[in-house]
C-alpha cells in the first residue's frame, strides 16, 4: 500500500510535464464546473431576489365578504413563533382610492402597514428617494411614478376618495421608488391606523405578509399554515403565482447541470486515455515488480494512487483557477454603473461538491490503466527487452 | 546436496494457431548452492526454460519444483511470494527503476514483501552496494550509472531479501569483456560465500567453463551435462 503510494508518486514526479498537463486538464474541468455553477446560481438567486425579494412571500387574505381579518396580533405572534423558517410578518390594510390632482383623477391602491414590520419585506427605508417615512394619522408616501405624472410634492396635501364614497386629506412625507412602474404609480403607503379609519376597518386588517429564509420552501410553510387556519381565511405563496418564473429557473439548473456533467466526462476520458499510455509507458517498470514479487493488487493500486494524486491536485488548482476566473468576470464583467453583470454566488458547499466529484472521477479512471497494469505480463516485457 | 530445483517431463509449446514445441520432455535437477551455466544456440530454448524455472512461465505440461514446492499449480500472488522470496532475477537487461536510486531499487525487493525498511536491512543494502564496488554511486538515479555499474545495482537487487536461487539470462550480454569479468568474479564470490544457488545463461563458453556444471541446450533438449 505505501509502496504503490510511494511508486505512484516517483511516477508522476519523473514526468513533471505530463503529470502538470493532466492536472491542469483536470483543473480546467473543475473551475469550469466552479464557474459556471457559480454563474447559473448567482443569476437565479439575483432573479429570484429582484422578482420577489421585495415582495410578501407568503400572503394570508380571507375569503369571507368583507375580506378582513379581525384578531390579528395573536395571529402574526403565533406565525412569527410556530413555522420555522418564517422571516419576517406584516400586516397590511389595504384598499382602492382616487387621488385628484389638477384636475385630475388617479387611481390608487392605499397601503397600510406597520413600517416597523414591514421594513424587512419592502425596505422602505432603501427605497425612499425623498422625504421621511410616516409618523403621524394621515401622512402618506407615494411613488415615483405618480409624483411626476400628478406634480404631487413633498409636504402637499392631497384629497383622497375611498370606494365607499369618503373623502379624506393626506399629507405626503416621501417619495418611494420600488423599481417598478405599477407600483410607483398606483401605491400609496401609509399608516395601518390610517388605513384602518379611512377603510372603516375598525381594528381588523386585509392580509399578512411575510417572507421566509428559503424561497424554494414558500410552498411547503406555506401549506403548513394553511393547515391551522380557520376556513375563510387562505394562505398563497408566490410559486403559485409564478409557475413561468419556476421552470425557467428549472431548465436554467438543468442544463447547467448538463453541461457539468459533460465536462466532467470529457475529463474522465482525458484521464483515462492519458493513463493508459502511462501503463504503456512504465511496462518495464511493472513487469520487473512483478519479476520481484509485487502483487497484481498492488501494481492496480499505483495507478489508483496516481489518479487519486492527480484528482486532488486539478481539484485545488481547479479551484483557484475557478474562483480566479470567478474574481476576473466580476471585476471586469459589468454594468455602466460598475456593478456586476451577473453576481456570482460562491457557493462553498457547491465547490467542495464539484472538488470532491473531480477526485472520485480520476480515481474512477484510474480504474481502466489500474485493470490493465493488473493483467500485465512481465514475461512480455522481459521477453521483449 | 539437496535438489533445490527439479523439472520433470517440461514441454513448452507456443503458439494455439501455429504451435511451436521449444522444449521437448525436458527433466533437469540443480543442485542446492551449485553454480550452473547453461549454453546453446540462439533460439534453442534456453530463456524459456529460465523463465519457467522462475515461474515468469508456465510449462505447457510437466511439473516444476523450487525448493521441494510445486510451482505450476500454485496461483498468481503464491508465485509472487515465491518469487520474492527464493528467486533473484538477473537479466541481460538491467531493468532498474529508473525514478528510483540505486540503493532504493536494490531496497525494492524488500520493500515489496515487507513495506517498511528496518535499519539492518538498510545496512544489508549499503553492504551489497559495497559488495558489487557501488558505494560511492548508490544514491545515484539509475539512470546516472554506467551499463555496468547499472548491471552490479541489477545484481545487488537480486540478492537483496537472501534468495536461495539467483537466474541469470546472459547478465553479461550487454557489457563489455573487462566488466564482463569482474561480474562472473562477483557471482562466482557470492556463490562461494553465501551458498546461492546460480544457474547463468551465457553464450561465451570461455566464462561456461569456470561453472561447476554446464547444460547445453539443442533443439529444446538437453545435448550435454557435464
Ligand atoms: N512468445 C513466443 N511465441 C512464439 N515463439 C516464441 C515465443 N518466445 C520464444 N519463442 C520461440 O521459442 C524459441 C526459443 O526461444 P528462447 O527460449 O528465447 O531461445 P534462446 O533463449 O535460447 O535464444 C525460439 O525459436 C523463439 O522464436
Ligand atoms: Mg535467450
Amino acid at each position: 500500500m505505501k509502496l504503490s503510494f510511494n511508486i505512484a508518486l516517483r511516477f508522476l514526479n519523473s514526468s513533471k510535464g505530463q503529470t502538470f498537463l493532466i492536472a491542469l486538464g483536470i483543473a480546467i474541468g473543475v473551475s469550469v464546473q466552479i464557474f459556471i455553477g457559480s454563474l447559473i446560481q448567482g443569476l437565479q438567486i439575483d432573479l429570484v431576489d429582484t422578482t420577489i425579494g421585495s415582495q410578501p412571500q407568503i400572503t394570508i387574505t380571507s375569503t369571507s365578504d368583507d375580506k378582513l381579518i379581525g384578531d390579528y396580533e395573536s395571529r402574526l405572534s403565533d406565525i412569527s413563533s410556530d413555522y420555522e423558517g418564517v422571516k419576517h410578518v406584516s400586516p397590511s390594510a389595504d384598499g382602492p382610492a382616487l387621488v385628484t390632482s389638477d384636475e385630475e383623477n388617479y387611481s390608487i391602491l392605499v397601503r397600510g402597514l406597520s413600517f416597523e414590520a414591514a421594513e424587512g419585506i419592502y425596505k422602505t427605508k432603501e427605497r425612499l428617494v425623498e422625504g421621511s417615512l410616516p409618523e403621524n394619522k394621515n401622512e402618506v408616501l407615494i411613488g415615483t411614478t405618480l409624483k411626476d405624472e400628478s406634480g404631487i410634492q413633498i409636504g402637499d396635501e392631497v384629497d383622497v376618495l375611498t370606494s365607499s364614497g369618503e373623502n379624506q386629506a393626506l399629507t405626503v412625507t416621501g417619495i418611494f421608488d420600488f423599481q417598478v412602474a405599477n407600483l410607483n404609480s398606483s401605491w400609496v403607503l401609509t399608516t395601518l391606523e390610517t388605513a384602518q379609519s379611512m377603510f372603516s376597518y375598525d381594528d381588523r386588517i386585509t392580509g399578512i405578509e411575510m417572507q421566509v429564509e428559503d424561497v424554494f420552501l414558500a410552498d411547503t410553510i406555506s401549506s403548513d399554515i394553511q393547515a391551522d387556519l380557520p376556513e375563510d381565511l387562505l394562505a398563497e405563496n408566490w410559486k403559485d403565482q409564478n409557475a413561468s418564473l419556476l421552470s425557467g429557473l428549472n431548465g436554467q439548473s438543468v442544463s447547467s447541470y448538463m453541461i457539468q456533467v459533460f465536462v466532467m466526462i470529457s475529463v474522465l476520458l482525458g484521464i483515462a486515455s492519458v493513463l493508459a499510455i502511462t501503463v504503456v509507458q512504465k511496462s518495464r517498470q511493472i513487469g520487473i515488480l512483478k519479476a520481484m514479487g509485487i502483487r497484481d493488487s498492488a501494481a492496480s493500486l499505483i495507478f489508483v494512487f496516481q489518479g487519486l494524486m492527480l484528482g486532488i491536485a486539478g481539484a485545488i488548482l481547479g479551484i483557484l483557477l475557478g474562483l480566479g476566473l470567478a474574481y476576473v468576470f466580476t471585476r471586469f464583467a459589468l454594468n455602466p454603473d460598475g456593478t456586476p453583470v451577473v453576481p456570482l454566488y460562491i457557493n462553498p458547499g457547491f465547490i467542495a461538491l464539484s472538488a470532491g466529484f473531480a477526485i472520485v472521477v480520476s480515481t474512477l479512471a484510474a480504474l481502466i490503466p489500474a485493470r490493465k497494469s493488473s493483467k500485465l505480463n512481465p514475461i512480455e516485457v522481459i521477453r521483449n527487452a | 546436496m539437496r535438489n533445490v530445483i527439479e523439472l520433470k517431463k517440461i514441454n513448452k509449446i507456443y503458439g494455439s494457431q501455429v504451435k511451436t514445441q521449444v522444449l521437448f520432455d525436458l527433466d533437469l535437477a540443480i543442485e542446492e548452492g551449485s553454480f550452473n551455466s547453461i549454453i546453446g544456440q540462439s533460439g534453442s530454448g534456453k530463456s524459456t526454460l529460465l523463465n519457467i524455472i522462475g515461474t515468469l512461465d508456465q510449462p505447457t505440461d510437466g511439473e516444476v519444483y523450487i525448493n521441494g514446492k510445486r510451482t505450476d499449480q500454485m496461483n498468481k500472488n503464491e508465485l509472487a511470494t515465491l518469487r520474492n522470496e527464493t528467486i533473484g532475477f538477473i537479466f541481460q537487461f538491467h531493468y532498474l527503476l529508473p525514478e528510483f536510486t540505486a540503493l532504493e531499487n536494490v531496497l525494492m525487493p524488500y520493500r515489496i514483501q515487507y513495506g517498511k525498511v528496518p535499519a539492518d536491512k538498510l545496512k544489508r543494502a549499503n553492504e551489497l552496494m559495497a559488495l558489487v564496488g557501488l558505494e560511492k554511486v548508490k544514491n545515484n538515479k539509475a539512470t546516472n550509472m554506467s551499463g555496468g555499474q547499472q548491471q552490479r545495482t541489477a545484481i545487488a537487487r537480486a540478492l537483496m531479501n537472501s534468495p536461495k536461487i539467483i537466474l541469470a539470462d546472459e547478465p553479461t550480454g550487454n557489457l563489455d569483456s573487462e566488466t564482463t569479468e569482474t561480474v562472473y568474479n562477483l557471482l562466482r564470490d557470492i556463490n562461494k560465500e553465501m551458498g546461492t544457488t546460480f544457474i547463468i545463461i551465457t553464450h561465451d563458453r570461455r566464462i561456461a567453463e569456470t561453472a561447476d556444471r554446464i547444460i547445453e541446450i539443442k533443439d529444446g533438449r538437453i545435448a550435454l551435462d557435464i
